[in-house]
C-alpha cells in the first residue's frame, strides 16, 4: 500500500469511501508527516492532535453508519486567522496573547459540518500582511521548495505561506486561506499548488480575523483543481452572519471542470506586461495561451486600462479598513496588555508591544490616508480607482468569458531578500490585486518550474460569480500543464 | 395680531422682539439647534441579538460582536431600522431610501471595536419638522436636519476603584437614534418644548421610551449668541442634558455667559461645554483644539441600506394618532380649550388617561379633576401618573359622579381625599359615607327657615347687600353638611331673601 499521504484529496476520499483504509489512519498518517517535517518548515503554529485523531474516529463512526459528508475524514490544516473554538487564535500576531475564542468561523463550521478533521492552525503573515510569511510573530514558514543544486531557504509566499507549504509538503490534504490582495493565489504559485480566491460575498467572513473587510475572502489551497473545486464547495454558502454574504446557490464546481473550453474566449489583457518581468514568466503565459488555443478556446486581446493604479489603490484601501479593524486590539478584553502609567500608555505599549512592524506601517499608512484633509485625496480617490478597475472588467466581460495572466512577478524568492524594502514586497501582488479589488473569482494553478527548478503558476480571472468557468479553464490548463513536479 | 398659520423658520431667522435679551449695550437673540439622542426602543442591539433592556448585571447583555471579539460581524436589527423609519414619518420627514453606515474611529475603554458604527454622510432620515410652543403661545416650527441610526457606548464607571476604571458593556451597541434640528430655535422655553414635544412624539410612536433617568433620552445643545438679525456668533455644545427643564435652564445660563463676555469686549471660544444639574451653570469640557479627528469612512462590514418604498408605506399607514392630531380631535371632540388640550396630549399616557377619565362624562370636569387635583397631588408628592393611587376608571367614578349630580364639587374633593386614603372607589365612599347630594327641597327650605329665624339681623343685612348670599349659601351648606345641592340653595335662598 502507497504512503497513506501521498494519496491526494479526492483518491483519499475515494479509499475512506472503499473502506482502504480510516479516517483515524489517515490523520495518523498527516500527524506523523507534521511531526517529521514541521521544525524545519515552520508551517503549523498548533497542531490538535488529540482534536484531530477524536475528529477523525467521530467521522469514522459516521462512514460506519452509512452518514459520509462531502469531506468525510480528510485532514485538513486551517489558516490561524480563522477562529477555532476553543482552539488558540493568534492571526501570528502577539497581540492576541493566549486568545482562544468562544466561536467557529462559518468556513470551519461549514468543513467540520461535511467531515473534515482538524490538524491544527498554520502559520501566516501577521493579520494576513505580508507577501513571504516573514512577518509573523511566531517565525518564517520556510517554503519547502528549493532551488536546483542550492539550499538557500525560500519563502512559501504569503500571507497564507503556511497553508500553502503545509499542502505541498503533505503535511495535510488541505487547507484554508485567506486572500485580500493576492494572499491565496501568490503562496500556491511559490509552492506547485492550486489556490482559488472566489467571488467575494461566496465565503462567509464570519470568525476570520479581519484584515480589509472589504478585500478579504477565504479560499483553498489544495494539491490539484478538483481538490480544491471539492474544498470550496464545502467553504461556500449563505450566511446570515455575516451582511456581505451572498444569498446564492452554490455551484457544482467538480461538474464544472469536464466543460473544456471550446468556443470560449480567454482574454489577455496588455497592461499585465510589467517592466522587468522575467523572461520566463512571459514564456510561460504564451505557453498557457497555447494550451487554451489547442483546447479549442478563442484567444482575445484585452485591455484594462487602470490596472497600473489597481496597487496603489490597494494599498490605501487596505491598509485604511486594517486601521479601523485593528483598533479592537488594545489590550483591554483579550490578549496581550502592557501597564502602562495612564490608560494613553497602556495602549501605546500594549500596541507597540503587540504588533510587528509590518503590521504597525500599515496601521499608521491606514490612519493617515483616512485623517482629515488627506481623505479625499488618497482614500476617495482610491475608492475611485476601484470603481474604474471593476469598470475595466466590465467592458473586458463583453469580450471575453475569463482572463489569464500570469499569478506573480517571480518565483519563490529567497528569504530575507525583499524584506527590507516594503515596495519591492509590495510588487509581489500586482497582477493578484485587481480581483480582489472588482471582487471577482481568480484560481492560480501550477503550470510550470522556472530554470532553477521553482514552481511558477498561471491565474485564471472569471466573472463575478461564474466559478464554474474559472474552473473549466483551470481544469484544461492543468491537463495541458500536466505538472507532478515535487519539492 | 393673531397668527392665522405657523410660520416656518427658514434658518437663521430673526428672533421676536419679545426674545430679546435685554442688556447694558442693547439687545440679543438667541440661536439654539439641538441634537438629541434617543435610544430606540427594541428588544436587541442595532447589530446584535443581545438584550437592549435597561439594567441587568455589568456585562450580562453582550455579544461576541459588542464585545468587539475578532472576526465578529455586525448583522442590522431591522426592527430597529423601522423604529427609525416611524420616528422619520412621525417628524413628517424625508425617508432616505437609501443610506450607509460609517464608521467613527476613537480610542476608549467601553468603545469595544475602536469605532463606533454610525451614519455620518447618508442618514436614514432627512429634513422633517415639529410644531412647538413659543413662550408668547404661538407656534413654531422647528426644521428637523435629519435622523440617523448609530451604536450607542458601554458605560466607564470610574468611581467604583481609586485606581481603576470598570466597564460595563451592556449598552454597548444599543440602537441611538440621533435626532438634529435645524437651529430654529430663539429661546430657552422653544428648547425647553422642543425637547418636550419631540419626547412625546416617541413616546406616542413607541420608537424610544423617554425615561431620561435611565438615560434614554439626553439633548446636547448649541447655543449662540447674536445682535438681532445680526452676524451669527460662535457656537457652544453643551452636552447630554437629560430634562426639558435643565434644557431651557443650560440655555439661559449659556446664553447669557456668552453675552457677559462679548459685552466685556471678549470673544467666545468654540467648545464643548457641560451643564451642571446642582449650580445650573455650564463649564469647559473639551476645546476646539481637543477635537478629535474621527477618520470617517463606510463601514465595510455592512452593506448600504436599501429600504423598500412599500415596506415604508406600510409603517406609515400603520402610524398611531401622533400628538398634534390628538390635540386637534381634543379640541373638537371635548370642548376643551388649545391649553388643556396641550397640557394632556403633552404625554400619551396622560391622553389615554384622560380619554378614560372623560369616556361618557363631562369632558370639562374631567379635565379640571384630572389635570388640577390629581395633578396637583401627584406633584405635591413627587409622584408620576404611572404611580397614581387613583386610576383612571376610579377618577373616572368620581367624576360621574359629579356629572349626574350624585355629589356636589365640594364633597367630591373630600372624597378624592378619601379615595386616594383608602384606595376605594368613589360611589363606595359616597354611599358608607352618606356623602349624597340633597336635592330634597324641603328639607332645604327648613335648614333655611331655622337659619333665617336665629340670623334676623343677617336677613336684613342680605336685602341691603346681595353680595351677603355667599355667607347665607355656606351657612346652608354647613346646616346640611356640604350635602346641599348647590344650585338648589341658590335658587330658594334669592326667592327667601327676596335678592334678583
Amino acid at each position: 500500500m502507497t504512503k497513506l499521504t501521498e494519496l491526494n484529496l479526492h483518491q483519499a476520499l475515494s479509499g475512506l469511501a472503499a473502506g482502504d483504509f480510516t479516517s483515524t489512519e489517515l490523520t495518523q498518517s498527516y500527524l506523523n508527516s507534521i511531526e517529521a517535517q514541521n521544525a524545519s518548515l515552520n508551517a503549523y503554529l498548533v497542531v490538535t492532535g488529540d482534536k484531530a485523531l477524536e475528529m477523525a474516529r467521530a467521522s469514522d463512526a459516521r462512514r460506519a453508519v452509512g452518514n459520509a459528508g462531502a469531506l468525510e475524514g480528510i485532514p485538513l490544516g486551517i489558516k490561524d486567522l480563522f477562529c477555532t473554538k476553543g482552539v488558540r487564535t493568534t492571526a501570528a500576531s502577539k497581540i492576541l496573547g493566549e486568545f482562544a475564542p468562544e466561536y467557529e468561523s462559518s468556513v470551519t463550521t461549514n468543513l467540520w459540518r461535511d467531515g473534515a478533521v482538524m490538524l491544527g492552525k498554520l502559520n501566516l503573515d501577521e493579520f494576513a500582511m505580508g507577501s513571504s510569511n516573514e512577518t509573523s510573530a511566531f517565525g518564517n514558514v520556510t517554503n519547502p521548495w528549493k532551488r536546483k543544486g542550492s539550499n538557500v531557504a525560500l519563502t512559501p509566499g504569503g500571507s497564507s505561506g503556511g497553508s500553502a507549504a503545509a499542502v505541498a509538503a503533505h503535511m495535510c490534504l488541505g487547507a484554508t486561506a485567506t486572500d485580500t490582495g493576492g494572499s491565496i493565489r501568490q503562496p500556491a504559485a511559490f509552492t506547485g499548488t492550486v489556490g482559488i480566491k472566489p467571488t467575494y460575498g461566496r465565503c462567509s467572513r464570519y470568525g476570520i480575523v479581519a484584515f480589509a473587510s472589504s478585500l478579504d475572502q477565504a479560499g483553498p489551497i489544495a494539491r490539484n483543481v478538483k481538490d480544491s473545486a471539492i474544498m470550496l464547495q464545502s467553504m461556500m454558502g449563505h450566511d446570515a452572519k455575516d451582511s456581505t454574504s451572498l444569498n446564492v446557490a452554490v455551484p457544482d464546481l467538480v461538474a464544472a471542470m469536464a466543460k473544456g473550453v471550446k468556443g470560449m474566449k480567454i482574454g489577455i489583457p496588455k497592461e499585465y506586461r510589467v517592466d522587468g518581468m522575467p523572461e520566463e514568466i512571459e514564456n510561460l503565459w504564451q505557453q498557457g495561451i497555447a494550451w487554451l488555443k489547442d483546447a479549442g478556446a478563442e484567444i482575445v486581446d484585452i485591455s484594462l486600462p487602470h490596472t497600473k493604479y489597481a496597487l496603489p489603490a490597494y494599498y490605501i484601501v487596505a491598509p485604511a479598513e486594517a486601521s479601523s479593524n485593528l483598533a479592537r486590539y488594545d489590550g483591554m478584553r483579550f490578549g496581550a496588555r502592557v501597564e502602562g502609567v495612564d490608560l494613553t500608555d497602556t495602549y501605546e505599549k500594549s500596541r507597540a508591544t503587540g504588533f510587528g512592524e509590518e503590521v504597525k506601517r500599515r496601521i499608521l499608512i491606514g490612519t493617515y490616508v483616512l485623517s482629515a484633509g488627506y481623505y479625499d485625496a488618497y482614500y476617495l480617490r482610491a475608492q475611485k480607482v476601484r470603481a474604474r478597475i471593476l469598470e475595466d472588467f466590465t467592458n473586458a466581460w463583453t469580450k471575453c468569458d475569463a482572463i489569464l495572466t500570469p499569478t506573480a512577478p517571480s518565483a519563490a524568492f529567497g528569504l530575507g531578500e525583499k524584506s527590507d524594502d516594503p515596495i519591492k514586497m509590495y510588487l509581489n501582488d500586482v497582477f493578484t490585486v485587481t480581483a480582489n479589488l472588482a471582487g471577482l473569482p481568480a484560481i492560480s494553478i501550477p503550470a510550470a518550474l522556472d530554470v532553477d527548478g521553482l514552481p511558477l503558476g498561471l491565474q485564471i480571472i472569471g466573472k463575478a460569480l461564474d466559478e464554474e468557468t474559472v474552473y473549466s479553464v483551470a481544469s484544461v490548463m492543468e491537463q495541458a500543464a500536466n505538472f507532478s513536479a515535487r519539492p | 395680531m393673531t397668527q392665522t398659520s405657523v410660520p416656518a423658520y427658514t434658518a437663521f431667522k430673526t428672533a421676536r422682539p419679545d426674545q430679546w435679551v435685554k442688556s447694558v449695550t442693547g439687545d440679543w437673540e438667541i440661536i439654539v439647534g439641538m441634537e438629541v439622542h434617543a435610544q430606540v426602543s427594541a428588544k436587541s442591539k442595532l447589530f446584535s441579538g443581545a438584550s437592549a433592556a435597561y439594567g441587568g448585571d455589568p456585562n450580562s447583555h453582550v455579544a461576541m460582536v459588542d464585545a468587539g471579539m475578532p472576526g465578529m460581524l455586525p448583522v442590522i436589527n431591522k426592527f430597529v431600522v423601522e423604529q427609525a423609519v416611524k420616528t422619520g414619518l412621525g417628524l413628517g420627514a424625508k425617508i432616505n431610501l437609501w443610506s450607509r453606515f460609517d464608521r467613527k474611529n476613537y480610542f476608549y475603554p467601553d468603545l469595544p471595536q475602536g469605532y463606533q458604527i454610525s451614519q455620518y454622510l447618508y442618514p436614514i432620515i432627512g429634513e422633517g419638522s415639529l410644531e412647538v410652543a413659543s413662550e408668547d403661545g404661538s407656534m413654531i416650527m422647528v426644521g428637523i436636519e435629519r435622523i440617523h441610526l448609530e451604536q450607542d457606548a458601554g458605560k466607564s464607571i470610574h468611581d467604583l476603584d481609586p485606581n481603576s476604571t470598570y466597564v460595563d458593556l451592556n449598552r454597548s451597541g444599543c440602537a441611538l437614534m440621533e435626532i438634529v434640528s435645524k437651529p430654529d430655535i430663539r429661546s430657552a422655553d422653544e428648547a425647553a418644548n422642543y425637547f418636550k414635544n419631540l419626547r412625546a412624539l416617541v413616546r406616542y410612536l413607541e420608537t424610544c421610551d423617554g425615561n431620561m433617568d435611565e438615560g434614554s433620552m439626553r439633548a446636547d445643545v448649541n447655543v449662540s449668541v447674536r445682535r438681532p438679525g445680526g452676524e451669527l456668533g460662535t457656537r457652544c455644545e453643551i452636552k447630554n442634558v437629560n430634562s426639558t427643564k435643565f434644557v431651557g435652564m443650560a440655555v439661559n445660563y449659556e446664553a447669557r455667559r456668552q453675552i457677559e463676555i462679548l459685552e466685556d469686549g471678549g470673544t467666545i471660544d468654540q467648545e464643548t461645554r457641560l451643564f451642571d444639574v446642582k449650580t445650573g451653570q455650564t463649564r469647559t469640557m473639551r476645546s476646539k483644539e481637543d477635537a478629535h479627528d474621527y477618520r470617517y469612512f463606510p463601514d465595510p462590514d455592512l452593506l448600504p441600506l436599501i429600504l423598500d418604498e412599500a415596506w415604508v408605506e406600510n409603517i406609515r399607514a400603520n402610524l398611531p394618532e401622533l400628538p398634534a392630531a390628538m390635540k386637534a380631535r381634543f379640541q373638537s371632540q371635548y370642548g376643551l380649550s388649545a391649553y388643556d388640550a396641550d397640557v394632556l396630549v403633552a404625554d400619551k399616557e396622560f391622553a389615554a388617561f384622560y380619554e378614560e377619565v372623560a369616556k361618557g362624562r363631562d369632558a370639562k370636569i374631567a379635565n379640571s379633576w384630572m389635570t388640577v387635583e390629581l395633578f396637583g397631588w401627584l406633584n405635591k408628592n413627587g409622584k408620576e401618573l404611572s404611580q397614581s393611587p387613583i386610576g383612571a376608571a376610579a377618577l373616572g367614578g368620581l367624576v360621574g359622579l359629579i356629572t349626574d349630580g350624585t355629589i356636589n364639587g365640594k364633597i367630591a374633593k373630600d372624597v378624592f381625599a378619601k379615595m386616594i386614603e383608602t384606595g376605594d372607589e368613589a360611589a363606595v365612599i359616597v354611599e358608607r359615607e352618606g356623602l349624597k347630594q340633597t336635592t330634597d327641597t324641603g328639607a332645604i327650605e327648613a335648614s333655611i327657615d331655622a337659619l333665617m329665624a336665629t340670623n334676623p339681623e343677617k336677613v336684613a343685612e342680605a336685602r341691603e347687600k346681595p353680595k351677603m348670599l355667599g355667607w347665607w349659601v355656606g351657612q346652608v351648606m354647613k346646616a346640611t353638611g356640604g350635602k346641599a345641592n348647590p344650585a338648589i340653595v341658590n335658587e330658594i335662598l334669592k326667592g327667601k331673601l327676596g335678592i334678583d
